[in-house]
C-alpha cells in the first residue's frame, strides 16, 4: 500500500512503505507460528508497543513530557472493564468506546497541560494520573478497587473468535489493532499537521508567525495519543479479561516511558523495538533470577545511555551514516 | 559536548559484560531457591503421569514493593523442603518461581498461562496479593490445575475457581472474633483505621459488624491512602475523638511500622487509648523493628512465633536452619507457605506421583493437620481455611518482644466473608 | 484551637521532612538542570550507611550525619566524573534512562544486600518525646527537622548567591560556553555541585528514616515526592522548594485530620493546583 504523503514534496518524511517495512511487519506474523507457546507474552508486548507508540505521539512528535500516561491507558482499560461487567462484551465496540473516553479526557486535560515547562507538564501529567487512580480506588463499588474486576465477560471476537487460554485471538486481534494503529499514526504524522507538530517542537516561537496555531495543534496531538493509549488499555482489558487499579499505576508510566526512550523517540518503529526489547528483556531476566533481575535491566539501560543517544535507533542511525561514510570514500 | 567514543564504549562494556555473564552465573550460584526454574521448556512427556519430576509453579511478587512476603513465603517453603527432602513417592519436586512485580492480574495471569501450558506444572502456588490469584484464577480453572493460596487474604478468592484452596487466613476470619471480644471486655467507643483497599474494607465491615452486634459503637472510620508514608494526622484525629479503643489494620511492613510509630509518638497508651488490631499490625517478623512501642498492644490472629506447641518449636528451629540466623523471624506468611508445601506433599504421596487434578482437589478439600499455629482444615464446601483465632498481647518473653497468645478466641473459625456475601 | 495548632505544626514538620528528603534534588534538579532520578538511591544508601554505622560500630544518629555527607559526595563527584559527564546535558531524555537505569540497579544491590524488609534507625534520646509548649505537644524531632531545614535553607542560599562560587555555578548552567570563556572551570563546578546534592541527598536520607522508614523501593516510593518539592518550588530557588515544601506538607497533614476520606487526593490535587498558576514554580530564578 502507498500513501500519498509522498506527494507532499522531496526531503519530507514519507509514509510511503519499503520492502523493510514489510519485513519488520512479517516478524510477528512469523513469531505467531514460531513461539505458539509465548502468545500471551506477545500479546503483551504489542499492547506495550501500542501504549509505547501513543506515548510517541505526545512525546517524540509534540515534545509534550507526560509521566502520567497511564492515565488514559487506565481510563481505555476500567471503560471497557465496565462495558463487560454490565453485559456489553462486545470487543470492537468496547475499544471504540475506550478510545473516545481516553480522548475526551485527554482533550480536556490538554489545556492544563500544554502550556506549561517540560518539568511542570511532567508533573501535571503524573498529577492526573494519581488522581484518576485515586477517584478509581474511591470508587471501588463499581471498580473492584486493587483488587479490580476479574473474570470479565468479553465477547467472542467478531461473534467467532473465543479469547482462549493459549492467547492466539488475543495476539492475532492486538497485533492487527496495532498495525491498524500504526499506520494510522504514520499518515498522521507525515501528514501537513504531523509536520507542523515536528516544527512546533524545534522551535514553537517562530510558529505562530506562520500561521500555526501552536496551542490547537499540540491539544490535537495530545488528544490523539490519549486515544490510542485508551485502546491499548482496552486491548489489555479484554485480552486478559480483568482489570485492576495498577493499569493507573505511576510504574506503567515510567516504564512506557522507559521503552519508548530505550527504542529512541520521534520515530515509530522505535516504540516497538523498546517495548520488545525491555519486555522480552525483563522476561528471560526474571526467569533465571526473579529477585533481582532488576540490577541487569538497569545495566542494559545504563549502556544504551552510554553507547550514544536517541535510544537503540538513535545508535543504529549513528553506525549505518558511519557504515555508509566509511564504504563510499 | 565532545569525548573519545572509545570512553563510552569502554564504559558501557564495563556495565554489560559483568551484567550478561552474572544474570547467567546467577541461574547457577543462587543458592536463595531449592530448585532454580528453568527457562527452557522440558520435552514433553508421554503422559502426564510417567514424568520423574513433580513441577510446582510460584507466582508471587519477587521484586518490588511486595518482596518482602515472597521473602518470606520462601522461606517456608524452604524450610519444609529441608526437613522432607525435594522428592516425594519417587519423584523430584521441582519449583519454578515467577515474578509479578507487584498486585497486576495480567501479568500474573500470564505468567500462570505459560506455567501451566508450557511448562506442565502440576501445582500452581504463591500468589502474595489479591489481584494475582484473581488474575490466575482463570487459568487455574481452563488448565485444571490445583491453585493453592500461600497469602492473598480477600474472602472471594476461592470463590473464583473450583481449583482453588487456601491456607493463609481472610480478613474477617480474624477482626470478626476480635470485635465480638472488644464489645465484650469493656470497650465501648472505637474509631477504626484501616487501609483503603479490599483487604481494609474486608476488615472494617466484618469488625465493624461483629462490634456493633455486641452492643459497641464505632464513633468514627478512617481510611488511610494505600502507601501512606506518615500516619501522624490520622493518629491525631483519633486521639482527639477520645474513644476507648482504636482498631487498625493495615499490611505488615512499611505501613505498619509506620502506623505504630505514630500511634507511639502522639502517646495514645497514655491517653488511655487502647490499640486493637489484626496480627499483621504486629507481625512477628516486623516486631522488633517496631519495638517497645508495641508492648501492651492487642491483637487477634491464627499464628504468633510465641505459640506454644512441639509443631511450632519444631517450625521454629527448621526455619532458623534452612534461611539462617539473619533471616530474622518467620511470620504468619512463612506458616501458611509451609502447611502449603505440606499439603501439596500430601497430595503427592496420597497420589503415588500421578497427578490427577480433581482427585488432588479431592484430597485438598479434605486437608487437616496440626500446623505450628495450631489445627487447621480446610472446608470442603468453600475449599478456604478453617483455623483458631487467638488473642494475643505484645509482651517481652527473654526480653523479646512476642505476641503472646492470651486465649483462643474462636476455634475452628471458617471465614464469616462468605455468608456475608451471600 | 489546640488541636488546629497541633496539627499545624505537624503540617509544618512534615513539610520540613520533605524538603530534607528533596534537597539534594533541588541541587541536582533545580539549580543544574540534570534529572536525576536515582536522587533517591544516594538518600537510600545514605540511610542504610547510617542503620549499618550504627549497628556495627553503636554510631549515634547525629555523628553518622557529617560521615555520610561527605562520603556520599565524594560518591557523587566520582559518578559525575565515571559517568553522569557523559550523558549530554541537553538531552533529558537520556538522563531519565541513564538515571531510571542507576535506580533499578540501587534497589537490586539493595536488596541483595539488607533484603527486602524495612528498617529503623535509632534516634539520638535527646530527640524522642514531646515538649509541652502552652497546652500544645510539640514532637523534638519535628522540631529538629524544622531546624535543619532552616540551617540547609540558609547554608545554601548563601552559598548560591553570595559567594563566588554560587555565581560560577550559575553562570555555568545558564551559559556554559560564555562561563568557559570567562574562565570559569565549569567541569570542576559541576562536580563539586553534583558532589554537593549528592551529599545533602544522603544526609535528607538518614534523617527521614525515623518516619519514612528505609526498604530497597525507597527511591522509587518517594520519586513522585521529590519531583513534587522541587518542580512546584520552581527550578534553581533553594527557597522555593522549601516554601513548595511547608505549603504541601501543611495542606496534606491539616487536609487528612480534617478530612480523612479524601487524603490520598490532596497533596496531587494541590500540586496540579499550584502548578497551573505557578507554571514555572513558586519562585522563579531570575536570568
Amino acid at each position: 500500500m502507498t500513501g500519498r504523503g509522498g506527494a507532499i514534496g522531496a526531503g519530507l518524511p514519507s509514509d510511503r512503505w519499503r520492502i523493510w517495512d514489510a519485513a519488520l511487519w512479517l516478524a510477528p506474523v512469523a513469531a505467531y507460528f514460531v513461539f505458539p507457546d509465548h502468545l500471551v507474552l506477545g500479546s503483551q508486548v504489542i499492547i506495550a508497543a501500542l501504549f509505547a507508540l501513543s506515548l510517541d505521539v505526545v512525546l517524540g512528535y509534540a515534545g509534550i513530557t507526560s509521566l502520567g500516561h497511564a492515565a488514559f491507558f487506565g481510563l481505555g482499560a476500567y471503560t471497557a472493564g465496565l462495558l463487560a461487567a454490565h453485559g456489553w462484551g462486545e470487543p470492537l465496540t468496547g475499544l471504540a468506546c475506550a478510545a473516545v473516553v481516553a480522548a475526551v479526557v485527554g482533550y480536556l486535560t490538554s489545556f492544563l497541560v500544554v502550556r506549561g515547562s517540560a518539568l511542570a507538564q511532567l508533573m501535571i501529567t503524573l498529577g492526573v494520573d494519581l488522581l484518576l487512580r485515586e477517584a478509581a480506588n474511591k470508587a471501588a463499588r463499581w471498580t473492584g478497587g486493587t483488587d479490580g474486576l476479574s473474570d470479565l465477560p468479553v465477547g467472542d471476537l467478531l461473534g467467532v473468535f473465543h479469547f482462549d487460554l493459549a492467547g492466539r485471538t488475543g495476539y492475532v486481534y492486538s497485533l492487527a489493532v496495532a498495525f491498524a494503529a500504526f499506520v494510522l499514526v504514520r499518515r498522521v504524522v507525515s501528514s501537513p499537521f504531523g509536520l507542523s507538530l515536528r516544527a512546533i517542537r524545534e522551535g514553537a516561537a517562530r510558529m505562530p508567525a506562520l500561521g500555526a496555531p501552536v496551542g490547537r495543534r499540540l491539544v490535537a496531538a495530545f488528544t490523539f495519543g490519549a486515544a490510542l493509549a485508551g485502546i491499548a488499555g482496552a486491548l489489555l482489558t479484554q485480552t486478559s479479561q480483568g482489570v485492576a487499579l495498577e493499569v493507573f499505576g505511576t510504574e506503567r508510566s515510567a516504564s512506557v516511558l522507559i521503552m519508548l526512550v530505550l527504542g529512541g523517540t520521534g520515530r515509530l518503529y522505535g516504540a516497538f523495538l523498546g517495548a520488545g526489547l525491555f519486555m522480552l528483556m525483563q522476561d528471560y531476566l526474571a526467569r533465571l533470577d526473579p529477585v533481582y533481575w532488576q540490577l541487569w535491566i538497569g545495566c542494559l539501560l545504563v549502556a544504551v545511555v552510554l553507547l550514544g543517544r536517541g535510544g537503540v535507533l538513535g545508535i543504529a542511525e549513528v553506525l549505518r551514516a558511519r557504515w555508509t561514510r566509511g564504504s563510499v570514500p | 559536548m565532545s569525548h573519545p567514543a572509545f570512553v563510552r564504549v569502554a564504559l558501557a562494556a564495563l556495565v554489560v559484560v559483568p551484567a550478561l555473564g552474572g544474570a547467567a552465573c546467577n541461574k547457577k550460584s543462587d543458592d536463595a531457591r531449592p530448585a532454580a526454574g528453568s527457562g527452557s521448556a522440558a520435552p514433553a512427556a508421554a503422559a502426564p503421569q510417567d514424568k520423574p519430576t513433580i513441577k510446582i509453579g510460584m507466582v508471587a511478587s519477587f521484586s518490588g514493593p511486595f518482596a518482602d512476603i515472597s521473602k518470606q513465603l520462601m522461606g517456608g517453603i524452604k524450610t519444609y523442603m529441608k526437613q522432607h527432602g525435594d522428592t516425594v513417592a519417587g519423584k523430584k519436586i521441582e519449583l519454578l518461581t515467577r515474578d509479578t512485580t507487584g498486585p497486576l492480574p495480567e501479568v500474573a495471569k500470564r505468567l500462570a498461562q505459560e506455567l501451566v501450558v508450557q511448562d506442565k506444572v502440576d501445582f500452581l502456588t504463591g500468589f502474595g496479593l489479591t489481584p494475582e490469584a484473581l488474575g490466575a484464577a482463570s487459568v487455574a480453572t481452563e488448565g485444571k490445575t490445583p491453585m493453592v493460596i500461600m497469602n492473598a487474604a480477600t474472602s472471594i478468592i476461592t470463590t473464583k475457581s473450583p481449583y482453588i484452596v487456601r491456607f493463609s487466613l481472610t480478613l474477617p476470619q480474624v477482626c470478626a472474633p476480635l470485635g465480638d471480644w472488644a464489645a465484650k471486655n469493656g470497650i465501648k467507643k472505637v474509631v477504626t483505621m484501616v487501609s483503603d483497599y479490599g483487604p481494609g474494607h474486608d476488615a472494617e465491615a466484618a469488625f465493624t459488624k461483629a462490634f456493633t452486634a455486641g452492643g459497641g459503637q464505632v464513633i468514627d472510620a478512617i481510611q488511610t491512602p494505600v502507601q501512606n508514608p506518615d500516619f501522624s494526622s490520622f493518629i491525631q484525629r483519633v486521639k482527639d475523638k477520645h474513644p476507648d479503643a482504636v482498631f487498625v489494620f493495615v499490611p505488615a511492613g512499611q505501613q505498619s511500622i509506620a502506623a505504630m510509630k505514630a500511634y507511639d509518638e502522639r502517646g495514645l497508651a497514655k491517653a488511655g487509648i487502647k490499640l486493637i488490631a489484626t496480627g499483621d499490625v504486629l507481625d512477628d517478623h516486623n516486631l522488633a523493628t517496631i519495638g517497645d512501642p508495641a508492648l501492651g498492644a492487642i491483637s487477634s490472629y491464627h499464628y504468633s512465633v510465641a505459640h506454644d506447641s512441639p509443631e511450632n518449636k519444631a517450625f521454629l528451629e527448621a526455619y532458623r536452619d534452612a534461611n539462617g540466623a539473619d533471616a530474622g523471624l518467620p511470620n504468619f506468611m512463612s506458616v501458611a507457605a509451609y502447611d502449603a508445601m505440606s499439603a501439596i506433599y500430601d497430595v503427592i504421596t496420597k497420589l503415588d506421583g500421578k497427578i490427577d487434578p480433581d482427585k488432588a482437589m479431592d484430597i485438598l478439600k479434605h486437608e487437616a493437620f496440626t500446623s505450628p499455629r495450631g489445627p487447621i482444615s480446610i472446608d470442603p464446601e468453600t475449599r478456604d481455611i478453617v483455623q483458631t483465632v487467638y488473642l494475643r498481647k505484645v509482651e517481652k518473653v527473654n526480653g523479646e518482644l512476642r505476641s503472646v497468645e492470651i486465649q483462643p478466641l474462636v476455634t475452628n473459625m471458617k471465614d464469616p466473608g462468605k455468608d456475608a456475601g451471600k | 484551637m489546640a488541636a488546629f495548632i497541633t496539627v499545624l505544626f505537624d503540617g509544618v514538620a512534615y513539610g520540613s521532612l520533605l524538603f530534607v528528603i528533596s534537597v539534594g534534588m533541588s541541587v541536582t534538579l533545580g539549580l543544574m538542570r540534570f534529572i536525576n532520578l536515582a536522587h533517591g538511591a544516594f538518600a537510600m544508601f545514605g540511610g542504610y550507611t547510617a542503620c549499618v554505622l550504627a549497628e556495627r560500630w553503636g554510631v549515634s544518629m547525629f555523628a553518622s550525619l557529617p560521615v555520610v555527607l561527605v562520603g556520599f559526595a565524594a560518591v557523587g563527584a566520582v559518578l559525575e566524573r565515571l559517568v553522569y559527564r557523559w550523558v549530554s546535558r541537553t538531552r533529558p531524555l537520556d538522563q531519565v534512562l541513564l538515571t531510571i537505569g542507576i535506580a533499578f540497579i540501587a534497589t537490586a544491590v539493595a536488596s541483595k544486600i539488607w533484603g527486602p524488609y524495612p528498617r529503623r534507625l535509632a534516634v539520638p534520646e535527646a530527640l524522642t518525646g514531646q515538649l509541652h509548649v502552652l497546652g500544645v505537644d510539640l514532637g523534638i524531632y519535628r522540631l529538629f527537622l524544622i531546624g535543619m531545614v532552616v540551617v540547609i535553607t540558609t547554608v545554601l542560599h548563601v552559598l548560591i548567591e553570595r559567594t563566588r562560587f554560587g555565581a560560577q555555578l550559575r553562570a555555568a548552567v545558564d551559559r556554559p560556553e560564555v562561563g568557559a570563556g570567562l574562565g570559569i572551570p565549569v567541569n570542576q563546578v559541576f562536580t563539586a555541585s553534583f558532589a554537593i546534592g549528592s551529599g545533602l541527598a544522603a544526609v535528607g536520607g538518614v534523617l527521614g528514616v525515623e518516619t519514612l522508614g528505609l526498604d530497597p523501593v525507597f527511591t522509587f516510593r518517594f520519586m513522585v515526592y521529590f519531583l513534587l518539592v522541587v518542580v512546584v518550588g520552581g527550578e534553581g530557588s533553594i527557597v522555593g522548594s522549601a516554601l513548595a515544601a511547608g505549603a504541601l506538607g501543611v495542606f496534606d497533614v491539616v487536609g487528612k485530620y480534617y478530612f480523612p476520606s479524601v487524603g490520598g487526593f490532596l497533596i496531587y490535587g494541590l500540586m496540579v493546583v499550584l502548578l497551573l498558576v505557578f507554571p514555572h514554580g513558586l519562585i522563579r530564578r531570575g536570568r
